[in-house]
């Protein structure tokens, strides 16, 4: 079913459990964010984005893989935002409705080495894929 | 019989566009004792309030219900008009019919019917209701001003001025406050010490005021009018009377290591000392937690080098018990404690300051003498970094839900001096919003940018850090959208301020109310500014929420105007809504003695003439001058002796039949 | 003292060591680690949204497992911990979580947050004591500069973790001090070192693993320490800085206790 971007953003809040409106665009987030470069769309964008609907650029957006779930946001944000629940928000829409896995099984014998801890593969792939 | 009438007011469209007041009018006509019932546009106009005087005198009532809005707002009023028009004023009850109704509800024909629901709860009270005479209190025609900064002070000088007696009571060992801690003030740059010292000299030489420094109010009863209260001297272990302020015992004193409070713990004191060297009185205390002599026995030096023989080290705490009419709360502030806001490197790097820290650095007689420089290595920095909005505007646990209103122009102040006065050095200041509301306000802020070239960046700092002998900056540019990250020297944190700790030990000494920041509430928000809703306490300064310097002397004069209102009155007509005991019903069993929060209720043995026998037993008294007929001893009384007048249980109940009827 | 002990998947494998120098060190101390039976991964990363049940539910099924043994829960790598401990959470406070989640374990009694999850760190700072652990040392690690390496997961989000000020935190630099070394205080020790991240991401945890190293260097520390084998495996393989030597919390534990020999 196709939904309209306003839905898609409620029920980005919905799971998310982050009221948009808290935020009073201070960017400490995205100061926060060890990953801001990497990102496409900042952190503090997630929230603005997510307030006024914007959801196609967020769900084409490359920072959903690039979050480390650090929760540096989370923690230092003063109006109690937590960014970080939105951007995982958003990426569990894209790989739940949209199949956009970004790990799949057949990669992963060419990223192994000795070292590798198993807690790695695990948290990758419940990140990255369905 | 009562003759009631009813008058029902529209408040313009505030009531009338919700509540069909015609239907009001019908319907409290019907009501049994009703004799007249109308309605006007606005009842307390002149216009409204003679329809009332005409109806008494025409229809012979004897009560009157006036549907309008809250009783706070107009109540005074309409009694005032019954009373032209010959009837007691407390034979007038309101039917709050706006706030409590019109304003709250979007249906008409809801509201209506809850208006017409409440118009029938007043009128049957007023039918129960008896006239009632107020009588009078004395008023002690003497002030207390609790708090010796700049607010305490103007409010002290100009009750002074108006020629009655005030008592500054201060906690620390001189007046000033946080102003003496200042070392110039925005937006005209001048000395903050060259224009509070002339008022702190005039305070201790006024005639009329008393300064009692490094003490404390201890115990405050009474109530509006005259208070007792008893002030803790604190033992200063130096004879004020025999000290000349000559200074060298605070340089002989061995004991140096205390940390400044006057300085903020950037350096350290002797164990005796006065603050700073304004100070008034200038008599120093010993601080007895670091004080040699207190602490081992050995020592004494300063009683040795003390020419004027005024070291006293067995001088005792000393308690002064005085009577006062008006007490004015002037706590003032401190910045919050910066524990949780170890993202900015606050507890680990000696060179992230807080702006008041860099107030006592930049000052000619701080730790630095003035000179600008880092306190881990006494540097002069070439670039510093200034965060705005450290602990304010928070919606998290850490921090102040309000804006401190202050950092933004002294912030724009600092940066201005640093670019004037060391031009070599980059100053950026991270900002969400800059706020500038005052005059020449925001021309001052626009000068720091236009003319001294301060580098603002709108966008937060999410991390300082360390970094050899530099601080690493991590912020972000949200007008470029992109990543700043650069190394520093110094970094000041605009750190939010908060009332003064001990603000919730005196509220509740003075019953008077605060907010959940711990800010004194005013009685109201816009037309009340300077009072608190507990009648003769009055409020000067940042103890009422967040002030600059203009706005504390302005605010601290207009509590002054106040207390001189009130001191000027030789009586003050009292509340006669108070509670009555009926000693006959009194079984002496205390329980309204327990929960009387003013302390009216005391116990006599008294002889009463029970149905013809006469008997002595334990009854009941009310103190009618301390009784603020709160009703907590109504409920709490048992065999329903314990009545309110003009709120006696069966009027209440007579108010809910209504509701239910 | 026996505490229920959940190991986690890569204590198993991976991080043998830290599994195995801890249970020495606790006997050695006086309490027992005793694993839950068949406890399952706890995926590693906390779910956070809000319709996240079946992605909890092995968390749970572990903490009733140690109410049913009336023990507090003892985790020792940082995920673990992270994911445990935030489940605990939410089965404590959030209304909605807890009755799916009860609904599909089916527990003879619902769970409802009464599980203790204490941290192996924490069971020595406030079950055991540092100046306890301070007494036991026979072998004090004396001269050595170490810089404790916290990450996020142990800290952060703070009101859930409470393990210490997610800012400026002191628990591992005091166990640090209580075996007998010196601790270097650094400000990058609670910045993230990649996470997963250096799975697909290679360059970006190489820098932030850079900083990490930079920073701890910059401040004297000679080596580092953590609890948690993701961070070991990043600042160990990513980035190109100099590296530290890294080890874990309890290598350096059973070393002080005179149980293992460097």
């Amino acid at each position: 079913m196709l939904r309209t971007e306003k839905e898609q953003a409620e029920i980005i809040k919905e799971i998310s459990g982050v009221n948009t409106k808290k935020c009073m665009k201070c960017g400490k987030c995205s100061a926060s964010c060890p990953a801001y470069d990497e990102m496409d769309i900042r952190p503090h964008q997630f929230v603005s984005y997510v307030q006024n609907g914007d959801i196609n650029a967020l769900l084409e957006s490359k920072s959903i893989w690039k979050c480390l779930s650090c929760f540096a946001c989370v923690e230092r944000c003063p109006r109690d935002v937590k960014p970080a629940r939105l951007i995982e928000a958003v990426r569990l829409m894209v790989i739940r409705q949209r199949g956009g896995n970004y790990l799949t099984p057949n990669e992963v014998p060419e990223l192994l080495d000795e070292e590798l801890p198993q807690q790695l593969l695990a948290s990758a792939f419940r990140k990255y894929s369905k | 019989m009562q003759r009631i009438g009813v008058f029902v007011c529209h408040c313009g469209s505030n009531i009338a566009a919700t509540v069909d007041v015609a239907r009001v009018v019908e319907a409290a006509a019907k009501e049994p004792g009703v004799v007249h019932a109308e309605d006007y546009q606005y009842m307390c106009s002149e216009a409204g309030q003679l329809k009332i005087r005409e109806a008494i005198k025409e229809k012979n009532l004897t009560g009157i219900v006036v549907c309008s809005c809250s009783p706070r707002m107009h109540e005074n009023t309409f009694r005032q008009a019954a009373e032209r028009a010959g009837i007691n004023p407390y034979m007038v009850e309101i039917a709050n019919i706006r706030e409590h109704c019109s304003w709250i509800h979007k249906d008409m024909e809801e509201a209506t019917e809850k208006a017409v629901i409440l118009a029938r709860a007043a009128i049957a009270k007023v039918t129960l209701n008896a006239p009632l005479q107020a009588g009078t209190s004395k008023v002690v025609k003497r002030a207390l001003v609790i708090g010796g900064g700049i607010a305490g002070i103007q409010t002290a000088l100009d009750i002074a001025d108006a020629g009655y007696e005030v008592d500054i009571v201060e906690k620390t060992p001189s007046i000033g406050g946080r102003m003496s801690q200042l070392d110039k003030t925005f937006p005209t740059l001048d000395c903050s010490a060259c224009i509070l010292t002339p008022k702190m000299v005039e305070a201790s030489a006024h005639e009329k005021i008393t300064i009692y420094t490094y003490s404390e109010v201890e115990k405050v009863s009474g109530f509006v009018g005259d208070f007792t209260v008893d002030i803790r001297k604190k033992a200063r272990s130096v004879d004020m009377s025999k000290c000349t302020g000559c200074g060298v015992c605070q340089e002989k004193c061995p004991s140096k290591k205390a940390p400044s409070e006057f300085n903020r713990g950037l350096n350290t004191r002797s164990a005796i000392y006065t603050p700073f060297a304004q100070a008034i009185p200038n008599v120093p205390v010993i601080d007895r937690e670091n004080c040699i002599k207190f602490k081992t026995g050995k020592c004494g030096v300063c009683s040795k080098v003390c020419q004027a023989g005024a070291i006293d080290y067995d001088q005792q705490d000393e308690i002064v018990t005085q009577n006062y009419g008006a007490i004015v709360v002037a706590t003032g502030f401190d910045t919050i404690k910066l524990d949780e806001y170890d993202e900015y490197s606050y507890s680990t790097s000696p060179d992230v300051i807080t702006s008041l820290e860099l107030e006592r650095i930049m000052n000619a007689a701080g730790p630095t003498k003035g000179h600008l420089e880092r306190m881990s290595d006494h540097k002069a920095p070439k670039s510093m970094v200034f965060i705005q909005c450290v602990g304010s505007r928070c919606a998290d646990r850490r921090g102040k839900s309000y804006c401190s209103k202050i950092c933004c122009m002294y912030t724009a102040k600092h940066a201005m001096l640093i670019r004037d006065k060391y031009p070599d050095v980059e100053v950026t200041v991270f900002y969400i919003d800059v706020r500038t509301p005052g005059k020449n306000f925001d021309e001052f802020y626009r000068r720091a940018v236009e003319e001294y070239g301060v580098n603002y960046i709108k966008g937060q700092v999410g991390k300082v850090s360390e970094k050899g002998d530099k601080l690493l900056v991590q912020g972000v540019d949200l007008i470029d959208n992109k990543r700043i990250l650069m190394e520093t020297d110094m970094v000041v944190l605009a750190t939010a301020i908060e009332p003064n700790k001990d603000v919730r030990k005196i509220a509740t000494m003075l019953t008077a109310s605060i907010d959940t920041n711990n800010f004194l509430t005013e009685s109201h928000a816009k037309l009340r500014p300077v009072e608190s809703p507990t009648a003769g306490i009055f409020l000067s300064g940042v103890c009422q929420g967040p002030k600059d310097i203009p706005e504390t002397v302005a605010q601290a004069g207009a509590a002054a105007v106040k207390v001189v209102g009130l001191l000027a009155k030789d009586h003050l007509v009292t509340n006669p809504c108070v509670a009555k005991s009926n000693e006959l019903f009194c079984n002496g069993c205390s329980s309204c003695e327990k929960v009387c929060p003013y302390g009216a209720i005391s116990y006599e043995e008294k002889e009463v003439n029970d149905h013809g026998i006469r008997e002595t037993r334990r009854v009941a008294v009310v103190n009618s001058a301390l009784c603020q007929g709160c009703g907590a001893c109504t409920v709490a009384c048992p065999s329903g002796a314990m009545d309110l007048q003009g709120f006696s249980n069966r009027q209440i109940l007579a108010e809910v039949d209504a509701i239910c009827k | 003292m026996v505490y229920s002990y959940y190991p986690g998947c890569t204590l198993k494998n991976k991080a043998q060591d830290l599994d195995k120098y801890a249970r020495m060190s606790a006997e050695a101390l006086g309490f027992t680690l005793e694993e839950i039976e068949e406890w399952q991964c706890c995926g590693a990363v906390y779910p956070q949204a809000s319709d996240e049940i079946a992605t909890k539910l092995s968390a749970v099924r572990a903490l009733n497992s140690a109410k049913e043994k009336d023990q507090d829960l003892v985790t020792l790598c940082s995920a673990c911990h992270h994911v445990i401990k935030r489940v605990n959470d939410d089965m404590k406070h959030v209304e909605d979580i807890r009755t799916r989640a009860n609904n599909y374990l089916e527990l003879e009694e619902p769970y409802e947050g009464e599980t203790q999850v204490l941290h192996f760190l924490e069971v020595l700072r406030d079950r055991v004591g540092f100046d306890v652990l301070k007494e036991k040392v026979t072998n004090p690690l004396t001269g050595k500069k170490i810089g404790a390496y916290y990450g996020c997961m142990l800290l952060r989000p703070s009101s859930v973790m409470a393990f210490d000020d997610p800012e400026n935190p002191t628990i591992m630099e005091d166990f640090i001090r209580a075996l007998g070394a010196e601790a270097v205080v650094y400000p990058y020790r609670n910045e993230c070192c990649g996470g997963y991240i250096s799975l697909k991401e290679k360059a970006l945890a190489g820098n932030l693993v850079d900083q990490v190293m930079e920073s701890a260097a910059d401040k004297g520390a000679e080596e580092l320490i953590t609890a948690c084998p993701l961070c070991l495996y990043n600042l160990k393989n990513s980035g190109s800085a100099k590296k530290l030597p890294v080890h874990y919390i309890t290598e350096l534990l059973a070393q002080a206790l005179g149980l293992i020999t460097e």
